[in-house]
């Protein structure tokens, strides 16, 4: 009989109070393991998202840099626009390596969604586009006709879900007009999977936004030149320079708030798991205050007596983290849908990342909590006298 | 003349309530040979129990003397007297306090646990065998009668090997049947084994059976 046994024979006996206790430390843990994966998920995802745009700086029209980014990550409403001939004024910088203009432009489709109706985003491009994402290629169809023609190429994503292929029409009811899908792209694993892309020139006069564009993206020669660079533009009126470095620190900024909270809630898990741990084993050593005390005429030592309450402890933690692993595994994509629908910026791609050292670290860190929380149980029942043990309750 | 396995002088413990002081046991000189069936018998509140714990190294004492196998204990810490009484000293008690979630032979083999013994089922097993419940081994405590349950937990006390055996109103929860068949285990573990055995008990037909009969009232031997 070992003391390991004993242990394990004693959470069985009880099994309500042990899978309850259990199913604390398993929540905690699943929370928590969500909550880390998503930590690293969702910087890893933006991080993709951001470097596959292709380019470091965003020209946008004046207002807030912030917003403009994120518009053009993510689509939306409340567009800004500026000249075009902003861009036929910087494309000839010498530093410049790669520059395109973008026009985006949002459309409310009421048949999209099956039915519920969204946002469809278009963006109006040049060739030039394809010059920054070298890595985009086509899955079918080929480039547009020409620089104004009604044409259009589809992300991946959005060709998939409107079940369009090469050939087919496609109408945008905002605007009543119809276009013929000359290509799909591959997917990207980025914001562009969901875009309908137009011709820069037939997209402006489709959004009677003739001469204007929202951005331009430019990618330099040496990524040493950026500081001056963005210094020479802030003296062109009208716009403003983003760069994405600089983007990248101001979402992750404004996540972290929202990841402030998320981690309070998960230490209040984690505390309130633990008290409840201790509680149960508190319980049982009470209860048992007779047989601790047989234990001990029996032979068992203070040491022995503390070694197997505190055995049931982290055991229970164990468990209850192996469980909580699972959960946390078998619930990332419903934990991933909900941030998707929370978040103001939500990137594409996993936004749960829950990595096995990640698992191993939250195992490890529940047995750690259950030696923890197990100390004073322990101790109290190892410290019980085993004449007054014995006779309590008589 | 036997060796002498546990001797007392002036033995005493009192207990110290917040209003109150209880001289539980009071001034007991005692010798116990070894080898010995001594039957500790008086009404409730005696110092029965008590004086068993104290010759049983559960607890300490608070004036006197005690030696228990040549050793002097009167001054050992709670602390120190587990070591004095792990593999030598067997405890029964009246209400048998088995392990509920454990079998009749995880029962047994605990003491044999807590004495740092390597595992030994077959030695569990045969004790099992001779309290008469070989076949009952792998059962709950739930699953036994009140009688088996007692032999159980003499198997248990058993299991270190002790040279003495302490029981106290180990027959008081039990019928007259299984009460006698309890008395006559410890009448065989003394007269076959050698094994001390030391009996607090109210039954004085039981009682009268042992060797020798201590007579206690008030903390004090009578006779």
């Amino acid at each position: 009989m070992r003391l390991f046994l004993l242990a394990l024979k004693t959470l069985r006996r009880k099994k309500i109070r042990s899978a309850l206790t259990i199913g604390g430390v398993a929540i905690a843990v699943a929370v928590l393991v969500s909550l880390l994966g998503f930590d690293a998920g969702y910087q890893e995802a933006l991080r993709n998202d951001i470097d596959r745009m292709g380019y470091q700086v965003l020209v946008t029209a004046k207002g807030c840099p912030y917003e403009a980014a994120t518009l053009m990550l993510k689509g939306g409403g409340g567009l800004r626009y500026m000249e075009q001939e902003v861009y036929d004024k910087i494309t000839a910088d010498e530093r410049i390596d790669q520059i395109t203009p973008q026009l985006v432009a949002t459309v409310f489709d009421s048949q999209r969604d099956g039915g519920r109706g969204g946002i469809a985003m278009y963006m109006g491009i040049m060739d030039s586009y394809m010059k920054l994402k070298p890595w985009v290629e086509f899955q079918s169809g080929d480039w547009f006709s020409g620089e104004d023609a009604d044409e259009a190429i589809m992300g991946y994503e959005v060709a998939e879900l409107e079940q369009r292929s090469v050939g087919d029409k496609i109408f945008i009811s905002g605007i009543d007009k119809v276009f013929t899908v000359v290509g799909i792209f591959e997917r990207t694993g980025t914001q562009d999977d969901g875009v309908i892309f137009l011709p820069l020139e037939t997209a402006q006069a489709a959004f009677e936004l003739a001469g204007r564009i929202t951005g331009i993206g430019i990618k330099l020669k040496q990524i040493g030149d950026l500081a001056a660079f963005e210094e020479d533009l802030y003296d062109e009126p009208g716009i403003q320079v983003v760069s994405m470095a600089q983007v990248k620190g101001t979402i992750f900024n404004l996540m972290s708030s929202a990841k402030l909270l998320a981690n309070s809630i998960a230490t209040v898990a984690i505390l309130i798991a633990i008290i409840g741990v201790m509680n149960t084993i508190l319980m049982s050593v009470f209860e048992r205050t007779k047989q601790i005390g047989v234990m001990k005429a029996l032979g068992a030592s203070k040491m022995d007596v503390f070694k197997i309450i505190w055995m049931e402890t982290t055991l229970i933690c164990l468990i209850g983290g192996v469980i909580g692993c699972v959960l946390a595994l078998a619930g990332g994509s419903l934990v991933e849908h909900v941030l998707k629908q929370i978040l103001p910026y939500a990137p594409s791609g996993r936004l749960v990342v829950i990595s096995p050292l990640l698992l191993a670290v939250s195992l490890i860190g529940a047995v750690v909590t259950g030696l923890v929380a197990g100390l004073y149980p322990a101790s109290r029942a190892a410290s019980m006298r085993p004449v007054q043990a014995i006779r309590s309750g008589e | 003349m036997q060796k002498t396995m546990i001797e007392t002088e002036g033995l005493t413990k009192v207990f110290t309530l917040p209003a109150e002081e209880i001289v539980a046991v009071d001034g007991v000189d005692l010798k116990i040979a070894e080898g010995d069936f001594v039957s500790l018998m008086g009404p409730s509140g005696s110092g029965k129990t008590t004086l068993l714990d104290l010759l049983g190294c559960l607890d300490s004492i608070s004036s006197g003397r005690l030696t228990v196998f040549g050793q002097d204990v009167s001054q050992v810490g709670e602390d120190d007297l587990v070591a004095v009484r792990r593999g030598r000293i067997g405890f029964v008690f009246q209400e048998f306090l088995l392990l509920p979630e454990l079998t009749a032979i995880e029962n047994v083999e605990l003491p044999i646990t807590f004495a740092r013994m390597p595992r030994d089922r077959g030695r569990a097993l045969g004790l099992l065998e001779k309290v008469g419940l070989g076949g009952r081994a792998n059962h709950l405590p739930k699953e036994l009668s009140g009688g088996e349950r007692q032999r159980v937990a003499i198997a248990r006390s058993l299991a270190a090997s002790p040279s003495l055996l302490l029981a106290d109103e180990p027959t008081g929860n039990l019928d007259t049947a299984n009460s006698r068949e309890i008395w006559s285990v410890f009448e065989r573990l003394n007269g076959q084994d050698g094994l001390t055995i030391i009996v607090a008990t109210h039954d004085e037909k039981l009682g009268s059976r042992a060797d020798r009969v201590v007579h206690l009232v008030d903390g004090r031997i009578t006779g």
